[in-house]
């Protein structure tokens, strides 16, 4: 299974044609305790690039961005009642299954290395 | 260009996740707002608000142009005591809300909101020209400190050995090096505010955090002041919103001799009814409402905006203040707001969320 980024934080961990959605390490730190998550719905079309959610922490509520297009498969409904599962474990907290359209929109998103070096940039 | 407040270096310093606010560069949060937010609830925290404004107004007019540009009536306030109000302008929007302290016969201290600095001592000077009086900017003067929660006593006794014990809510005093001490806040909770020149600032604040008072960021001021229904200038106050609508009348002297700017104005949206009102909303499940957002009625017809909401830590819940038509605005009424492309439920309740615990 390999992992993207997206510079507005988001990730994808791929397999096969199916990705597993959600937000970063660095950007669950930045929001503080996850108060609420608004997900798509199941069986909804995303596009690479718009907005298919929101993280809400009591400091701010971000826009969650699709790194990928493709069909909803599933969301995580366990984030209904206990949003800051985000906190705890970002990386292992998916929001969104999707299945993906065209595997090539990969090649446009920051590996694993290419993001740490983004966040590191970032911080100074 | 932000400018930087005095203690700028020591917020770097502790990490602190810093954000352009007013056109300063000031401290959003250091470990964390809930963090932040529970000290100030439960024992005490401290607020670089070195970005508030102070203005003195001194002269022979003092009284009566003070009175003259404020919604309270100052003629009767004691020295040493501070009151809140606004200044409104001839439709009676608010130009900001501040508060005024008494320092003297003919001496005032008015304390004005870091985005209207520039806006309100052009308006001040202007209505001045009338009056015996000296109007001067003491901005760069003072820095300022908020200790704030239920130890901010003891703990201003201890760190920098100043007896608040003397002080009631509202009152001040002023130390020997002109530093300035006041029973006043922010958040709902007991506290201090100190004004005083940088240097005595920086030095307080190393004081306070060698005693291990939490350092609070500009995020959990927001949220205490929100729960205990205390107005945000730009969200709940602006130059069209009126403090009879904001529910602010209790600090309108509309009968005062001589009225003030905007008293007409105020007179006549008293005597014609309000068509808006500022209230507190209940919203249904884990979104929050924020800044800005719609308020519909039951048929989804646009009757008001979100001034500021917050997932309540003290509360538990998604709360929201709304600026709504009159019509809707009876406690109880059933409304909608719009949260991105879902609309929840809400109802309307008393704003203020948090019972303040203030000494008297």
């Amino acid at each position: 299974m390999k992992i993207y980024y997206l510079p507005s934080h988001e990730y994808i961990k791929v397999e096969d044609n199916i990705g597993l959605v959600g937000i970063s390490v660095y950007a669950a730190k930045q929001l503080g305790t996850v108060t609420y998550v608004d997900m798509p719905e199941e069986g909804d079309d995303v596009e690479k690039e718009e907005v298919f959610g929101a993280v809400e922490s009591r400091k701010a509520a971000s826009d969650l961005f699709a790194p990928v297009s493709g069909e909803v498969l599933e969301v995580n409904e366990e984030l209904a009642d206990n949003p800051r599962l985000i906190n705890n474990a970002p990386l292992e907290t998916w929001i969104m299954k999707v299945k993906i359209n065209d595997l090539s929109e990969l090649d446009a998103l920051m590996d694993e290395a290419a993001y740490a070096a983004y966040c590191e940039g970032l911080s100074h | 260009m932000n400018k930087l407040t005095c203690l700028h270096e020591r917020h770097c310093g502790l990490g602190a996740q810093m954000s352009p606010f007013a056109g300063y560069d000031m401290p959003i949060e250091y470990e964390g707002l809930d963090a932040e937010h529970l000290a100030v609830r439960t024992k005490a925290g401290l607020f670089d608000v070195s970005h508030m404004g102070e203005v003195d107004i001194d002269g022979p007019d003092a009284v009566r142009f003070v009175n003259h540009i404020f919604t309270g009536d100052i003629s009767e306030l004691p020295t040493g005591h501070a009151v809140y109000g606004m200044m409104t302008n001839e439709l009676g929007g608010v130009v900001d809300d501040l508060l005024v302290y008494r320092k003297g016969a003919d001496s005032f201290m008015l304390v004005i909101n870091a985005a209207n600095i520039d806006k309100d001592i052009e308006w001040i000077r202007r209505h001045a020209g009338a009056f015996h009086v000296e109007v001067r900017d003491r901005c760069a003067d003072f820095g300022q400190l908020a200790l704030q929660g239920p130890d901010s006593e003891a703990v201003m006794k201890a760190a920098l050995g100043i007896d608040g014990s003397d002080l009631g809510f509202y009152t001040f005093k002023s130390l020997d090096d002109g530093t300035i001490v006041s029973r006043t806040g922010y958040t709902g909770e007991d506290g201090f505010e100190i004004y005083a020149s940088p240097a005595v600032i920086v030095a307080m604040w190393d004081k306070l955090m060698a005693a291990g008072v939490k350092p609070c960021g500009l995020g959990c001021r927001d949220t205490l002041r929100f729960e205990a229904g205390l107005p945000l200038y730009g969200d709940e106050l602006t130059d069209d919103i009126t403090p009879l609508e904001a529910g602010l009348g209790m600090f309108v002297s509309l009968d005062k001799p001589g009225g003030f700017i905007g008293c007409e104005a105020l007179k006549k949206q008293k005597a014609e009814g309000l068509r808006r009102k500022l209230v507190g909303l209940a919203i249904e499940g884990g979104a929050t409402a924020r800044h800005g957002f719609e308020v519909l009625d039951l048929d989804g017809a646009v009757i008001g905006h979100v001034t500021t909401g917050y997932n309540s830590l003290t509360l538990g819940k998604n709360i929201a203040m709304a600026l709504v038509d009159a019509r809707y605005a009876s406690l109880g009424t059933a409304l909608q707001v719009r949260i991105r492309r879902r609309t929840v439920a809400a109802e309307v309740v008393k704003k203020r969320f948090y019972t303040p615990n203030y000494k008297k």
